[in-house]
């Protein structure tokens, strides 16, 4: 992309004049250093607080170095205790099909939004991502409302409703990311010509196939950023499912921490490791897909 | 292709957002059907700004959340990527730490700083011998500084979201600015403020609107450490708790969602101006 682009070939000799002289890059260095160890330290403590046996904390205090080995044992109960590997699966059962779904929906909609000039295309996508922007909590009265009311066949929903039933959150994922994902995916396929759409019209093509087998490959890189992006939103939502959702169990792990915490995390080093093998899947994402998920967030912010 | 998504846009989001309006307008309690009778006119509202006690504490804690987001973070993500964007070694891994609170879920953002602030149980009492001299500051139990102790970690997280974000802008600047700065004899703090802020313009733009949106969205950190009470009160979650949570007023708990949604409406529409400026560009 242009961004990129612009970078890569930015001179060595413009790199080498904004370099300061050997003190002042020790002083960055050195500030950097500090503002790091001070941002990192939260989420190290965790992690040294969750493999402290819980013995030696109340024996020696919260912070003292430990007299007993590091053990995963508050991981074990926590993953045990507390049912972890169930509540992952729930979120599975959510966000696969929330990120399968909106990026069908958006990319439909960004390539009908982007290749195609009809009437009131601006207003659509205006539509679309002002709902994205508006917080949850106005709309969460009438939505609860709608979701106790609007009857749904057996084979979608065990209860007969959209409440408390996986579909019903997937549906509000989808709906309420459909917004940001058309957004970002209008403004990059902006940067493909119109004329192949044009011409693959000419040749006789219809529509979705155009969408599927030209446009949809055109924009892999696209895809991919927005895929890491929606996992990870997904994934984080507390609130759709704390909503939406009655059945304790039914619930995607991050909003099941809320009853969680009471029950099973009852010492802050079974808290840090239930916290942590939470934290675990995004953590994962990020590390593997980090350049697709930076790319996804700037995508959005920054001109094609 | 286009009509079905849009018709769940409406139903789901659009539709409930004016449902909102319209029930803030009764006294209704979800239960059977709306009459005429429930309509109350602009009681809600009078309760709301005379009588509520928590209503003005959630606006004013709201106005702190952004204040701090907007003051603080922003300008320190800001800081951060204006240093890491020059070609220094290691800037990716730095990147990289200030970037990883961002992915975090917030209810895991609100445990992990849990196990900071805890009473007699968190680092920071212990650290500072608080505990052992028996000075213990209850940082989320207090009601006067548990809000600040709760912004302080939503900041943690915003930082690296303002960072990441600004560096793709900075990114884009036209170095050739740059070096017509420089030789006009400018110091790299004249550059800055001068030459490449103003030229990120529509990028500071989505940075404030973002910046406003999550501090009016706040909920999660809040909810997880107390439910949002005794100090932590929030728009958000005075609506879930008086209509959904707690109690069923959904009149009520509407007429707080509409005066979440009237604040909202000044940087969506910040937003969607400088979008259709951008289209029509």
């Amino acid at each position: 992309m242009a961004v990129q682009a612009r970078v890569a070939v930015r001179p060595a000799v413009q790199a080498q004049a904004r370099r300061g002289p050997a003190a002042g890059r020790v002083v960055l260095h050195g500030f950097l250093i500090a503002m790091c160890a001070v941002w990192v330290f939260p989420l190290v403590w965790a992690v040294y607080e969750a493999f402290r046996p819980v013995g030696d904390t109340v024996l020696h205090g919260y912070v003292s170095l430990p007299h007993q080995p590091l053990t995963f044992g508050n991981f074990v109960s926590a993953w045990v205790n507390a049912d972890l590997p169930h509540y992952y699966l729930n979120t599975l059962a959510v966000a696969v099909p929330g990120v399968v779904l909106t990026l069908l929906v958006a990319s439909m909609l960004a390539f009908a939004i982007s290749q195609f000039s009809w009437k009131f295309n601006v207003l659509v996508l205006l539509i679309f991502t002002a709902g994205n922007l508006l917080p949850q909590q106005v709309i969460i009265i009438p939505l609860y409302w709608v979701y106790l009311n609007t009857p749904m066949p057996p084979l979608l929903s065990d209860n007969g409703l959209l409440y408390d039933q996986y579909i019903g959150v997937i549906l509000i994922h989808v709906v309420f990311q459909t917004g940001f994902a058309t957004f970002v995916l209008s403004n990059y396929m902006k940067t493909i010509t119109r004329e192949i759409t044009e011409s693959a019209l000419v040749d006789g093509a219809n529509i979705l196939r155009i969408w599927w087998s030209v446009i949809l490959p055109l924009c892999r890189p696209a895809l991919a950023a927005m895929a890491t992006l929606l996992f990870t939103f997904i994934y984080n939502d507390f609130f759709w499912a704390l909503v939406l959702m009655e059945t304790g169990a039914k619930r995607p792990i991050v909003s099941a921490l809320n009853n969680l915490q009471g029950e099973y995390f009852i010492n802050y080093d079974l808290l840090g490791a239930g916290a942590l093998l939470a934290a675990v899947p995004s953590i994962l994402v990020f590390i593997a897909f980090q350049r697709h998920f930076v790319r996804g967030l700037t995508l959005g912010a920054t001109k094609g | 292709m286009v009509g079905i998504p849009l018709a769940f846009d409406l139903a789901l989001i659009w539709g409930p957002t004016l449902a909102s309006v319209l029930f803030s307008f009764t006294n209704w309690n979800g239960i059977g059907r709306i009459t005429g009778q429930n309509f109350v006119g602009f009681k809600n509202y009078t309760t709301l700004f005379t009588s509520y006690l928590f209503f003005r504490p959630a606006v004013v804690h709201n106005l702190i959340w952004l204040g701090v987001l907007a003051f603080v973070a922003t300008p320190v993500g800001m800081f951060f990527a204006v240093l890491l964007d020059r070609e220094i070694r290691g800037t990716r891994i730095y990147q990289s730490i200030f970037y990883l609170p961002v992915v975090l879920p917030l209810v895991v953002v609100g445990f992990i700083w849990e196990l900071q602030y805890g009473a007699t149980t968190g680092f920071i009492n212990n650290f500072f011998g608080l505990v052992r001299s028996h000075h213990i500051i209850d940082w989320l139990g207090d009601s006067s500084i548990n809000l600040v102790a709760a912004v302080v970690a939503a900041s943690w997280r915003h930082v690296g979201y303002v960072m990441v974000l600004y560096l793709a802008g900075l990114k884009s600047v036209d170095p050739s600015l740059r070096e017509a700065a420089k030789v006009d004899g400018a110091n790299e703090r004249q550059t800055f403020f001068r030459v490449v802020f103003p030229v990120m313009a529509p990028i500071n733009v989505i940075i404030a609107v973002i910046t406003a949106i999550e501090s009016l969205r706040a909920f999660d950190i809040a909810y997880i450490i107390n439910r949002g009470k005794n100090g932590l009160e929030l728009l958000s979650t005075l609506i879930v708790n008086n209509s959904i949570s707690e109690a069923s007023l959904v009149g009520f708990g509407s007429a707080i969602a509409v005066v979440l949604l009237v604040i909202s409406l000044v940087p969506i529409v910040t937003f969607l101006v400088a979008v259709s400026r951008r289209e029509q560009a």
